[in-house]
């Protein structure tokens, strides 16, 4: 029983085709709702609503004609993206949905899980710095670079600004983690000024407006994907919409006290918190033009660093004068 | 370490054919190298063999946004050497198209600086309400595009009073939409943050450089051909010449906004003042051997054609200065130790309209770097030999 629910746990729920489905449904929404903000219609041919439109997207480019550079290192330039997969994937499994609603810690849920999945989070940028760099080619090259200078400008608030709830809740495990905030919903309100600093950083590492400057196409084309083509681009496609529900999911989680409900219910609310998340980061996509990459390192020290300072304050204060 | 990277003559920054090379060092430019000819169509040869009518649809082709501009242009030159003059309300009509045209153009442009700079929701909105415009041209002349107003002697179509009350209710839709975007324009902090300070053109150096239109308006010259040069209906109508002094994009833009709010007015004077009366004249078939330089300042700025009648029905020689080959060497300068990332906006703040531009062509081989002359049978033989039992080429190597 316990090697069929494991199996079960990795492929089905929240494995792999769980993961799948439901980040084509968030890019779905993401689609549509940046269009409908932008006064357009959005997907609307393939399946209801045009529901499955990224899927056919995905299986579109899965049989297109998958072209790989001469003087690119071709186990590199393949590898990434299988990798860049597994990794978000694993992160998903981290998520604290169905079975750890019980205390239990276990394989999946463990003292200090949120940063295993802040580290596995970090890893995608990496990927797609090496897929630049092993891509030669100049618009590559730069989309590389400018991959890794947001990743100085961006990663520190982003820690700071998602440790200090587990600071206040004094606790590393982010089933607990949730429970405390649910427990105690008031203490939601202090983490607010991290809730936005959280989704500012999230926002850069998904790499969408206004930090999409590793692939801003009128700038430098394709950016770290110019040269990906056909299947290993529908790969990191996927990979970034899964990372996209998975990193919605970590600050639903921190922030907006977790999924409790065993399957059912956790389910319904795992999808409706994410969704809240995502339809903030979609505004912010609609509302904002893309910033130079030396604009977003600035505007990280000089803002959201301070500003997560300030959060760490409040956090401690509040654990020290309060609880 | 310095590289280059080529931007054109395929980029999704450029709509039409035009290759920049960059020499760039880290982010930032170092120097950059124009190549023009992608696009050369020869329609000053094609002009020379044809009528006056007929040239007229020809000028229109030369650019698919301007197109009133060059057909104007042109046939202000035409009625110079014809010696007549187009009636008051056939003036009025011809003008009217053309600011519609500039409000159209105007648009058009600050939808393409939205979406040059990442802001897809500006461009999404700007072209949604550039098809209030679209309409009343399309309402006006039966066409989106060609609007083919013009004919030698006044225009083709005449306004009635229902077209008028539209029009000024289209215009009002559009004041209230353009302050919107002023506003945004000059407050949203992501797109100022681009805009400002990027792509500097001091005033020494555009008059240096002969910039034209909104790119040497927005660093403080108030030329503009409508005031300095007043042609056709231009002394009578009351408007301001707009520019700004901040010398960067952010001042272009705000230049072209604060013109759509001029262009309105004028449509509205125009409009309200329209005499009645012929549309159009009865022109002659041929013009007396004459030349003239015929000025109009079109969208992106001064517009110049040079005809050159012999007395038969055709033009012996039409030279077309479009504005955006006068701002090609602004746009090296500005480009200078700009950011890559700016390249897109400096380059769209000149509002380029390449194949307007292209006048000539030159072969120059990729490889060696020399360039000859070879007639356009000789280049058929050499694709053919060349494509013959070709292979389907992959991972071309780009020469440097």
């Amino acid at each position: 029983m316990a090697v069929l629910k494991t199996i079960l746990y990795l492929i089905v729920y929240p494995g792999l085709l769980f993961l799948f489905v439901y980040s084509t449904f968030c890019e779905w929404f993401d689609r549509k709702v940046y269009a409908r903000l932008q006064n357009r219609m959005g997907p609307t041919h393939t399946g209801r609503w045009g529901l499955l439109q990224p899927v056919a997207d995905f299986f579109k480019l899965m049989s297109k004609e998958d072209i790989v550079p001469d003087k690119a290192d071709k186990t590199l330039f393949t590898l990434l993206p299988i990798v860049g997969l597994a990794i978000v994937v694993t992160a998903g499994l981290l998520l604290p949905l169905w079975s750890v609603s019980d205390a239990g810690a276990g394989m999946v849920s463990f003292q200090g899980d949120i940063i295993v999945l802040l580290y596995l989070l970090s890893l995608p940028t990496l990927i797609f710095f090496l897929a630049g760099w092993s891509s030669t080619n100049p618009f590559s090259e730069i989309g590389g670079t400018r991959v890794l200078t947001m990743l100085f400008g961006y990663e520190v608030p982003l820690f700071m600004a998602v440790l200090s709830p587990a600071i206040l809740a004094d606790s590393w495990r982010m089933a607990e983690i949730a429970q405390f905030y649910r427990d105690k919903p008031l203490l939601i309100l202090p983490n607010l000024l991290g809730f936005v600093i959280a989704l500012i950083c999230v926002q850069a590492k998904l790499e969408r407006t206004p930090f999409d400057i590793p692939h801003a196409e009128t700038e430098i084309v394709g950016g770290t994907f110019t040269e990906y083509s056909g299947k290993k681009l529908a790969f990191f496609r996927l990979m970034t919409d899964i990372e996209l529900v998975v990193a919605s999911g970590l600050v639903a989680a921190v922030f907006l006290g977790g999924f409790p409900g065993g399957i059912g219910l956790g389910l319904l609310n795992f999808i409706l918190k994410t969704l809240f998340v995502i339809f903030f980061l979609t505004l912010i996509r609609a509302m904002t033009s893309r910033i130079r990459v030396d604009q977003v390192v600035s505007f990280s020290w000089k803002y959201l660093a301070p500003l997560a300072v300030l959060q760490l304050l409040i956090v401690i204060l509040i654990k020290g004068l309060i609880l | 370490m310095k590289f280059n990277i080529p931007i054109g003559p395929q980029h999704p920054a450029l709509k039409e054919p035009i290759s920049l090379r960059m020499t760039v060092e880290g982010e930032v430019i170092r120097d950059v190298d124009i190549r023009l000819g992608y696009n050369h169509r020869g329609l000053e040869k094609l002009a020379e063999e044809r009528s006056f009518i007929q040239c007229i649809y020809l000028t229109e082709r030369i650019c698919g946004i301007c197109s009133h501009s060059h057909a104007t242009c042109f046939v202000q030159g035409v009625e110079k050497l014809m010696e007549i003059e187009p009636p008051k309300r056939g003036a009025y009509i011809r003008y009217l198209v053309a600011e519609l045209e500039r409000i159209h153009s105007h648009l058009l442009w600050l939808g393409v600086a939205g979406h040059e700079a990442g802001f897809d929701s500006f461009f999404m909105y700007t072209w949604r309400d550039r098809e209030v415009v679209m309409d009343l041209l399309e309402m006006i002349s039966g066409n989106r595009v060609h609007y083919a107003m013009n004919t030698i002697g006044g225009v083709r179509r005449d306004l009635d009073e229902a077209m008028v009350k539209k029009i000024l209710d289209g215009i009002q839709v559009l004041r209230t939409r353009s302050e919107f975007y002023f506003k945004i324009g000059a407050n949203e902090p992501t797109f100022v943050g681009r805009l400002a300070g990027v792509g500097y053109l001091s005033k020494q150096q555009a008059i240096d450089l002969c910039a034209v239109g909104p790119t040497a308006r927005a660093s403080g010259i108030t030329a503009d051909v409508r005031k300095d040069d007043p042609h056709a209906v231009y002394d009578e109508v009351p408007f301001d010449v707009c520019t700004a002094d901040s010398c960067d994009v952010l001042g272009r833009t705000v230049v072209r906004i604060k013109e759509l709010m001029e262009s309105y007015k004028i449509c509205e004077f125009l409009l309200k003042n329209l005499p009645a009366g012929q549309i159009a004249v009865k022109a002659p078939k041929r013009a007396k051997p004459n030349e003239v330089v015929s000025r109009y300042e079109a969208p992106r700025g001064e517009n110049i054609h040079y005809i050159k009648s012999n007395g038969t029905e055709k033009p012996e020689r039409l030279k077309v200065r479009a504005p955006t080959l006068a701002n090609y060497p602004a746009a090296v300068e500005m480009l200078k130790n700009g950011f890559i990332a700016d390249i897109p906006l400096i380059f769209a703040a000149i509002d380029p309209c390449i194949c307007c531009a292209e006048r000539t062509v030159e072969l120059v081989n990729a490889r060696t770097g020399e360039d000859r002359v070879l007639r356009f049978s000789q280049l058929r033989a050499l694709a053919a030999k060349r494509s013959k039992n070709l292979p389907v080429q992959r991972n071309a190597v780009w020469p440097f």
